[in-house]
């Protein structure tokens, strides 16, 4: 084993996600407490370009081949399972994204090492890595600790300040051969397939007036829209509200949504799930109004109400008419 | 084409969760247990695939609290066979939970595996592609479109922002699935009672187990940080305060 510590970057269509440099900074701060370097590993096809902007890494290890030109769950796991399986890092961390789930688990088999996985703290000490996750859609945190010195950790996206790995620096980069195998995989990518446009850019909003399980029906819907109009906002909404239907994809957000910062949040009946953190927790001003006192929403809402949505909305909604 | 379906019970969020005396553990004295709400959206994928290209669905869970009643349930909604994995232990990690369901599923001649893309409790790994590289065949996780064309599935990943990957993906494959194309169907109580009568549950004896590789030293609850200022009173009271609020921060009215 060496004392190195592992981060796996992210790209999309070409640019290099946050939780990249989120995973670079935290990355930093572990190496020097374990006395390892900090490797940055990045898989792509024509991809050495983006080594340049990881200068916070001591190093980056870069498989090219043209089975990881687009991620690939198959290609892109194999790749990374030699090269943890030969440098035997310390720590390896991957973001608990959607790439980040595909990987992290199957290299936790590959590689035979632990997993914690929705980690929103990773503290290493003379006694060890101690690794906080968000369970029970953030009503909980545990702390858990590896049994060997080794570990791969899936880090929820925004718990780790990006800035601290953006640093300059000229990290040496390395060269890794892919392994033959992912010459032919069971896996195909076919097409990377973007969001459609045409419905409201709710990322371009200064208010928004959020909706979650709390809105109950579709038939709902129109108050709340009600509310947004008269504020001169957009309504938004989180996964279920999508998974029903009852607004477009474009409308939501979070983890596999949009990332917004409205000058005003205002959350009406949403629980306030890790993955809805993530994409509004930068929100200037962030109102909750959700009947459970104890749902997660509150931890992090600057102001708070316990009442029935359907109260507060028209009230709401009349004061600005 | 044969899909099974691996069903896992997780806490009722509805409920007040606690934290035991061990401090590293929930109170399971008044938790209820109910099935992983993504795994709703795996089964009602695989009756929705079923009705396109033919062939049965299996549900396949851990003997845990509430198990049959998940099981029947999932009978009610149009499930075929019922299978329960037993000496599986006591709330096992999710690396011990997936390796039970690979070690069984591999004997059930599967064509697909669709399982919920993760579970509020899934601490060490998410079971679809814990399944998958148990099994040693493909995963895809994040999934929200799956169709089958002969012996490969045509599969839509999400990623942030709304993109999507598309994938060909050769089978038998595991599919970790985040929403059905429709609502999971709701099973009235009367159908679940009749299921209860009618199906039977097939009970398989787990073979290999898997460990974790870490333990858990503390569980608590969050601290709420600053924690959000509660405002009380009537609708309209709170409605005015709000107001204000807005103003005073800079929101434009």
């Amino acid at each position: 084993m060496s004392a190195d510590v592992f981060i796996v970057t992210e790209h999309l269509g070409g640019s290099l996600d946050d939780v990249t440099f989120e995973l670079l900074g935290k990355g930093r701060d572990l190496a020097t407490s374990t006395g390892g370097q900090l490797v940055a590993v990045l898989m792509g096809s024509g991809a050495e370009g983006l080594a340049a902007e990881l200068g916070a890494a001591d190093r980056v290890l870069y498989v090219d081949h043209p089975a990881l030109a687009d991620f690939n769950p198959a290609t892109h796991g194999a790749a990374l399972a030699a090269v943890v399986g030969e440098r035997s890092p310390q720590i390896v961390l991957v973001g608990n994204t959607s790439m980040g789930m595909d990987l992290a688990a199957a290299l936790s088999v590959d590689a035979d090492l632990p997993l914690i996985a929705y980690a929103t703290g990773v503290e290493h000490g003379a006694d060890g890595l101690t690794v906080t996750s968000q369970l029970y859609a953030g009503k909980m945190h545990v702390e858990s600790r590896p049994t060997g010195g080794r570990c791969i950790i899936s880090v929820m996206a925004g718990s780790f300040d990006g800035s601290a790995g953006r640093g300059g620096g000229s990290p040496e980069v390395e060269s890794y051969a892919a392994p033959a195998s992912i010459e032919s995989s069971r896996v195909r990518f076919v097409r990377l397939m973007e969001p459609e446009a045409g419905d409201v850019d709710i990322t371009q909003s200064d208010i928004l007036v959020s909706i979650g399980r709390g809105i109950q029906s579709e038939d709902n819907i129109p108050m709340a829209q009600e509310l947004a109009d008269a504020l001169g906002g957009a309504v938004s909404a989180s996964r279920p509200i999508i998974d029903n239907k009852w607004l477009p994809k474009t409308r939501q957000v979070g983890k596999s949504g949009v990332k917004v910062k409205p000058r005003l949040y205002l959350a009406l009946g949403i629980s306030g799930a890790p993955e809805h953190w993530e994409g509004m927790k930068d929100s200037q001003l962030i109102i909750a109004v959700n009947t459970d006192p104890n749902a997660p929403i509150f931890d992090f809402a600057h102001y708070g109400v316990t009442e029935d949505i359907f109260e507060v909305m028209p009230a709401l909604t009349a004061r600005v008419t | 084409m044969h899909i099974v379906v691996p069903i896992k019970l997780v806490p009722d969020l509805a409920e007040e969760l606690e934290v035991d005396a061990s401090g590293t553990a929930l109170d399971t004295e008044w938790l209820r247990y109910r099935t992983n709400e993504f795994d709703d959206h795996a089964l009602e994928e695989a009756l929705q695939l079923r009705e396109v290209s033919g062939g049965t669905v299996t549900a396949i869970a851990l003997d845990a609290e509430e198990a049959d009643k998940s099981l029947y349930t999932a009978a009610a909604k149009g499930a075929d066979r019922l299978i329960k994995i037993t000496g599986a232990g006591e709330k096992p990690s999710s690396h011990a939970t997936a390796r039970a369901f690979a070690d069984a599923i591999a004997g059930l001649d599967a064509d697909l595996v669709l399982t919920g893309v993760q579970a509020v409790d899934d601490r060490d790994g998410q079971n679809a592609v814990l399944i998958g590289r148990y099994m040693d065949i493909p995963h895809v996780s994040v999934v929200t479109g799956v169709s089958i064309q002969g012996d490969t599935a045509l599969v839509h990943k999400e990623y942030a922002g709304g993109a999507m990957g598309e994938f060909e993906v050769t089978l038998p494959a595991v599919l970790g699935i985040q929403a059905a194309r429709e609502t999971p169907r709701y099973a009235p109580v009367g159908k679940v009672r009749r299921a209860m009568r009618s199906a039977t549950i097939e009970e398989l004896a787990s073979s290999g187990t898997a460990e974790a590789g870490s333990s858990v030293t503390r569980m608590f609850r969050p601290e709420k940080g600053q924690g959000a200022k509660m405002l009380t009173g009537s609708a309209d009271a709170i409605a005015d305060q709000l107001i204000t609020i807005m103003r005073d921060n800079g929101v434009n009215l």
